[in-house]
């Protein structure tokens, strides 16, 4: 009788599995559109961020000194402006891409980029380099502890993985372990250092994107820009993990593998965007969740959404930063948290579905 | 079609499998019974390669499964796992075109979707396309699972407790489907199973595992009967063979193992 049912299904299955296909089509299209509506507002946001300031600059007088060197104008926005909107959007990009990357791999909606312990050990050497000035490269003393150390935080979680087990909980809780030392850590160096120093020290946990140079964002963005297409190629790999590690494996997914290389490359991306500009925090936890509650956990839409939205949180809490309370710069850290907090909030009270 | 020869696994220097030998046809339904902890699942890991045989071969169409790269062998076996909740959200439409994964490399293709509309349409499921996963009830969610596993299009259909937590109706339906994709697309299914009359119903032959070691198999007039049941799992039955099927209603826990 089971059988007879089907027989019969199929005369109008043809027609109702193009129903289906149509409405998933619309479902995909919409998320591809609302990346294309993300590809227009962080331009335009760059543009706006270009024309707040303490010089008041016009958008004519800006798009025309873009490309003449002789105006003050040139010199505000060449030195001064555009390397701190191109590097916000770079660490919104690289933090946010991470975040969604560690949460995938992990399998925790609580995972950010700083989960395994990434942002104490680049304080930590920022702080040595900061207090004792000793580090491997000399001309970026602070910034180049930083990431040595940050990537070596993700050495030793692998380390423990490989040893003992590569589960996710093995992980976190290694990860947990090492912030916890790093941080006495940090606190030792603070106690020997002078009031300067530990001033820095704590602004530099801030976050800040003052004193960017063009040199050090053609670094970053090496660092940040290499390993995305590496891992968005493996979007599958991240949305199968979500199955359970037993089910990505029976559909081909080489779980251990994915997992330890798609550690170390957004550990990567994670140390290039920190090196230069301290703990931005958040940005990397809240920006994946925000993309997912639009639009679902397909990571071959939620990766470029995730980051395109960090990169525009970030952008906005700049320029609120440096022009709120200008001349003052508030943290962007505080600023970041101020924005993206009350919004998070919304979208957790307003969410339709239960995600986690 | 598949073979498996000798076949032994531990699980830290505790014997799970020991010398396991077994064959599967084509079009056949295989199920695998025995208590807690006899080596149910993990035979079936092992055939997946999720976990790695200590000794022994496993060969697919002739093909020994340990020289298969995991994409090859993603199309040759689907495996369905007991239910787990998923994380992060999922809809059905999405999670069943996993199953597609193998033959996927960035992009779906028409024919990937259609196969996962159809799939849809023929398990009823058409309804609840765009629903999130985690918001289905445990039949639902089987299905889904199982509809992932035909979208596959494996060879060797490999399920853990298919209908375990499953209402009366979900049981039935879960497995005249299973029956139903094997006769159809001649493939063939390896179940672990709990209950013992429904495997009975609805395999072709039976497997009973005792502490790793394979203690019967044969058809299911050869393996459910009083004497395998009170070794395996120490428990007094009577055996009812009114039917096609025999069937076996517990009586009381037998008062000492042989």
């Amino acid at each position: 009788m089971f059988i007879l049912k089907i027989k019969c299904q199929r005369k109008t299955v043809k027609r109702e599995s193009i129903d289906i296909y149509e409405l998933y089509k619309g479902f995909t299209g919409r998320k591809i559109l609302f990346i294309v509506v993300l590809l227009i507002v962080l331009p335009s946001m760059a543009l706006v961020a270009i024309l707040q300031g303490p010089a008041s600059i016009g958008i004519k007088d800006a798009i025309f000194s873009l490309f003449h060197s002789s105006t003050l104008a040139h010199t505000i926005i060449w030195y001064l402006r555009l390397p701190r909107i191109v590097m916000a959007i770079l660490v919104g990009i690289g933090l946010s891409f991470a975040g969604t990357v560690f949460q995938a791999l992990l399998k925790n909606p609580l995972a950010s980029p700083y989960t395994l312990g990434i942002a104490s050990t680049a304080g930590f050497g920022a702080a040595l380099g900061i207090v004792f000035n000793v580090g491997i490269l000399s001309q970026y003393v602070i910034a180049g502890n930083a990431f040595l150390f940050a990537i070596l935080s993700s050495f030793i979680i692998l380390g423990v993985a490989k040893w003992k087990s590569s589960t996710p909980e093995t992980m976190i809780l290694a990860g947990i372990a090492i912030m916890y030392l790093f941080s006495s850590l940090t606190s030792l160096i603070q106690y020997q250092g002078s009031m300067e120093e530990v001033h820095e020290i704590v602004f530099w946990f801030f976050g800040s994107l003052s004193k960017v140079s063009w040199k050090e964002i053609a670094i970053a963005s090496f660092m940040i820009i290499l390993p995305l297409p590496i891992l968005l190629k493996w979007s599958w790999d991240f949305n199968l993990l979500a199955l359970g590690d037993e089910s990505a494996k029976a559909l081909g997914v080489k779980v251990e593998k994915t997992r330890i290389i798609g550690i170390l490359l957004a550990s990567l991306i994670t140390s290039g965007a920190i090196c230069f500009t301290g703990i931005i925090g958040f940005i990397g936890l809240v920006s994946p969740h925000i993309a997912r509650m639009v639009m679902g956990g397909d990571h071959r839409f939620l990766l470029p959404a995730s980051s395109l939205i960090g990169a525009i949180l970030i952008l906005m809490a700049d320029t609120v930063s440096r022009t709120i309370w200008a001349p003052q710069v508030i943290p962007i850290g505080i600023v970041t948290s101020f924005i993206g907090v009350p919004f998070f909030f919304y979208l957790l009270i307003k969410r339709k579905r239960e995600y986690w | 079609m598949l073979n498996i020869k000798q076949l032994d696994f531990n699980y830290h220097n505790i014997k799970a499998l020991e010398d396991i030998g077994l064959n599967l046809n084509r079009g056949e339904v295989l199920s695998l019974v025995g208590p807690n902890g006899s080596g149910k699942t993990t035979l079936l890991k092992c055939i997946n390669r999720i976990v790695k045989p200590k000794k022994g071969s496993i060969f697919i169409n002739g093909k020994d499964t340990s020289k298969m790269n995991s994409i090859e062998l993603a199309k040759q076996i689907g495996y369905v796992p007991q239910a787990t909740p998923s994380k992060f959200p999922m809809t059905v439409f999405d999670a069943v075109l996993m199953g597609r994964r193998p033959y996927i490399s960035w992009r779906p293709t028409r024919n990937d979707l259609d196969i996962v509309a159809q799939i849809l349409n023929v398990m009823n499921l058409k309804d609840m396309a765009l629903r999130d996963f985690d918001q289905l009830s445990g039949g639902e969610k089987q299905k889904v699972l199982l509809a992932r596993a035909f979208a596959q299009d494996p060879e060797i259909l490999l399920l853990d407790e298919p209908t375990s937590n499953l209402d009366l109706r979900h049981q039935i339906e879960i497995m005249e489907l299973i029956s139903l994709m094997v006769k159809e697309k001649n493939i063939s299914a390896i179940m672990a199973m709990h209950d013992l009359n429904l495997a009975s119903r609805f395999s072709d032959r039976m497997v009973m595992l005792k502490s790793g070691r394979i203690f019967s198999i044969g058809n299911p007039h050869e393996v459910i009967t009083s004497e395998n049941i009170i070794s395996v799992y120490g428990i007094d039955v009577q055996i009812n063979k009114d039917n096609n099927y025999p069937y076996m209603l517990p009586v009381k826990v037998a008062d000492e193992r042989r």
